[in-house]
């Protein structure tokens, strides 16, 4: 009774390694990482509402900012990620009623939501050249 | 030394006793931010390349400012319950992970104040 049981060195659950690599797959991971950009993302959305609010000088700031090469890339990774999440999300919500699991299917809404999100920020971007510049 | 069984140890401290709650909310923020998200991206193309004041005015009118704030107080609290997944999952050390949580928090509460804050200033003016 003194004794304390070892406990048994159970099997650890197969992880990443042991799969060969599928869409589905980097799509899980993907809409984790775009959730994660989005998450830091949504600090430079309150900049930019405070910078708003503050005055033109602030808001300059951001515009001048947002035209540089490094904001420029930011913002086409913002809309890109944006949509991508926001599509992700949707295809998760059709899981969560139980359709859309069989083998064909998921991997048609993976292809569907690559497809959609990138399509979605070309043509979000071609017209905000072509009406801005 | 403890005489419990390792199955009478555990029970109970499994879970936050909130998993269905912590989910429920994930889907019904993320049901919402889907059209406030629409909301949001048409409210950006309406701005880009306007300057300050034309900015202030769209963004301060009743039904812009109100999309900005449902928009806002939605993916803030959507982000925040993902963030906790994430930690709870990557972050195993007790103090690191109560770190982790707590500084979430603080970052999602604001960013959230922080944009509704501005908002409201600029619908109500100075």
């Amino acid at each position: 009774m003194a004794e304390t049981r070892v406990p048994a060195a159970r099997p650890l659950s197969p992880h990443l390694q042991v799969y060969r690599l599928s869409l589905t797959m980097v799509m899980s991971g993907l809409h984790r990482i775009t959730g994660i950009f989005l998450y830091f993302g949504a600090a430079a959305v309150a900049w930019w509402l405070i910078a708003a609010a503050s005055g033109p000088n602030a808001y300059g700031y951001v515009q001048w900012f947002m035209g540089t090469w490094i904001g420029r890339l930011f913002l086409l990774g913002y809309t890109w990620t944006l949509i991508h999440h926001t599509l992700g999300g949707i295809r998760h919500l059709i899981w969560d009623t139980g359709r859309g699991l069989g083998a064909s299917e998921r991997e048609w809404l993976a292809v569907a939501t690559l497809f959609g999100s990138v399509t979605c920020t070309i043509l979000l971007w071609v017209a905000g050249y072509f009406f801005v510049g | 030394m403890s005489m419990r069984t390792p199955l009478g140890r555990v029970r109970g401290l499994g879970s936050a006793k909130s998993g269905t709650e912590h989910f429920w909310a994930q889907r019904v923020t993320s049901v919402a931010s889907i059209p406030l998200t629409a909301g949001f991206i048409i409210i950006v193309a309406m701005l880009v390349g306007r300057n300050h004041a034309a900015t202030v005015q769209i963004l301060g009118s009743p039904l812009v400012a109100l999309t900005m704030i449902l928009f806002v107080a939605t993916i803030v609290y959507h982000m925040w319950l993902g963030m906790q997944v994430i930690i709870e999952d990557y972050v195993n050390d007790p103090l690191r992970k109560s770190i982790a949580a707590m500084s979430n928090t603080f970052f999602s509460v604001v960013v959230a104040l922080a944009s509704i804050f501005a908002v409201l200033r600029l619908s109500f003016g100075v």
